[in-house]
């Protein structure tokens, strides 16, 4: 049997179901979230709240940095690239990085085209804002897909907008007729066979987690209620004031989403959470990013 | 027959799907009090060990799932599930219910990079396609285990007595054969 890498790197995302998975910077806050339950790490230099901090460009990780923390977890680790930056790719598939961002977190690389993730053999998470930036995503070849929320922030309200409209996107598409897809796909600007797929599945065709801004288990618990299959948390657990406790307590939110009882308890006692910044006092619109 | 899938992390949907089109109950355990329930065989699912063993500390599902096992509850674990059940692990002592006599190898085939799929032969059940991500494969067996599968000169499948395990994902392909396996084995346990 032919062996279709497609096929085996949408598996790894459906592997990360339910999970959460957490940005580090080092091999030591790798080991405090691997311990807290993370399914997964983004290993990265600067997480997005000191990426804003710093300015500048900003673009991808040290690989001895990044080799460091592969060495230190038994879960897979992720790590960013510029959009576009297909050379940065290139590099993290020689280390191999069990999934590549392609990230507007970092400083684009290429204001017109995305990475072709067809000519690799490991994995692409991309972000999206809506459904149209989702399926231009799948079709360059993502095998997984986040909101893009607004990272660094602590701010939710993005990666609430972006959840609601991809999933009201996807309720409408499932509520066309099927002469109707022609139109909307052109309308969408994606292929007809990616939305054919929406409009007999109801769901994307690959795994769609939340991101960008999540600080608290009940931010997690509302994006898993919001029709997210797991969460990445960024700068919402090293900026905070208690990271294990906070990395623990956002891992079983994901996990018990439903059950408010729970989130109450969990809650509790988790000391500051990272201050953050509004949406009307961010200068850097990370979202605009890749469309 | 009602299934209890632990539902905490990974792909447990896609184990509820392929028991749906088995026609056969199932629930999902998230909390201790999804176990208030009656319950004919367990599966454990595909995900991350890791998060899965810290969770059911965390949940307080720990001890109940092991004195079920352990009275002889079939149980059925792919991947993340076979690592739930290994009495050891090469090169870890992060290990879960130590209930079945099998040494696994974690992250046996590398990193995603190693992730493959074939085809093999399953117990008596004939070729049936396999899929393998970030796989752990079995080192040896001790005890009563029997081998049901081997590829590439590895272990990758296992039964001792109630305990069926798979390094591989059946519940990711269209062929059901491994779960009708696992569903006659809790129908046979339920008549004795």
């Amino acid at each position: 049997m032919e062996t279709n890498r497609y096929v085996l790197n949408k598996a790894l995302a459906q592997m990360l179901k339910g999970g959460v998975i957490m940005d580090v910077t080092t091999p030591e806050q790798a080991k405090i979230a691997e311990a807290a339950g993370a399914c997964a790490v983004m290993a990265l230099e600067r997480i997005p709240a000191d990426i804003r901090a710093a300015g500048g460009v900003s673009r991808m990780s040290d690989p001895k940095m990044i080799k460091a923390i592969q060495n230190a977890v038994s879960i897979p680790v992720m790590a960013k690239v510029r959009i576009g930056h297909f050379v940065e790719a290139q590099i993290l598939e020689a280390i191999e990085i069990d999934y590549i961002d392609e990230s507007e977190v970092l400083s684009p690389a290429d204001d017109i085209y995305h990475i072709d993730k067809t000519k690799f053999q490991v994995p692409f998470v991309c972000g999206a804002r809506n459904l149209g930036e989702a399926l231009r995503r799948i079709s360059e070849g993502a095998s997984m897909i986040r909101t893009k929320g607004e990272p660094g922030t602590g701010d939710i309200i993005q990666a609430v907008r972006h959840m609601r409209l991809i999933q009201n996107e996807i309720r409408k598409i499932g509520s066309l007729s099927e002469d109707e897809l022609y139109e909307a796909a052109k309308e969408l600007s994606v292929s007809y066979d990616l939305l054919k797929y929406v409009h007999e599945n109801h769901k994307l065709p690959v795994v769609n987690f939340a991101a960008g801004g999540i600080a608290t288990p009940a931010d997690a618990a509302l994006m898993m209620q919001l029709g997210a299959e797991g969460v990445f948390v960024g700068s919402g657990i090293f900026k905070s004031g208690n990271p294990a406790a906070r990395a623990q307590a956002i891992v079983q939110a994901v996990t018990n989403y439903n059950d408010p009882q729970l989130l109450a308890k969990i809650s509790e006692n988790l000391g500051e959470a990272m201050v953050g910044i509004n949406e009307q006092e961010i200068k850097l619109i990370m979202e605009e990013r890749g469309k | 027959m009602p299934i209890g899938i632990l539902a905490i992390q990974g792909a447990f949907r896609e184990h509820e799907m392929t028991l749906d089109r088995l026609h056969v109950k199932h629930f999902q355990i998230r909390q201790a009090k999804d176990l208030d329930q009656p319950m004919e065989g367990l599966i454990l699912p595909g995900g991350e060990s890791t998060t899965m063993v810290k969770l059911l500390t965390d949940l307080k599902l720990f001890e109940p799932l092991l004195s079920l096992i352990t009275s002889g509850l079939p149980v059925f674990g792919t991947c993340a599930g076979l690592l739930l059940l290994a009495k050891q692990i090469s090169g870890t002592d992060k290990l879960g219910f130590q209930t079945m006599s099998i040494r696994a190898k974690r992250n046996a085939y590398g990193r995603q990079l190693g992730s493959f799929a074939c085809e093999g032969h399953f117990a008596d059940l004939g070729i049936i396609p396999m899929v393998f991500i970030r796989a752990p494969y079995i080192d040896s067996i001790f005890g009563k285990t029997e081998i049901l599968a081997i590829v590439n000169d590895h272990i990758v499948a296992a039964r001792e007595n109630q305990q069926l395990v798979t390094a591989f994902h059946p519940e990711l392909t269209n062929d059901d054969s491994v779960h009708k396996y696992f569903i006659s084995m809790c129908q046979k346990n339920k008549k004795s």
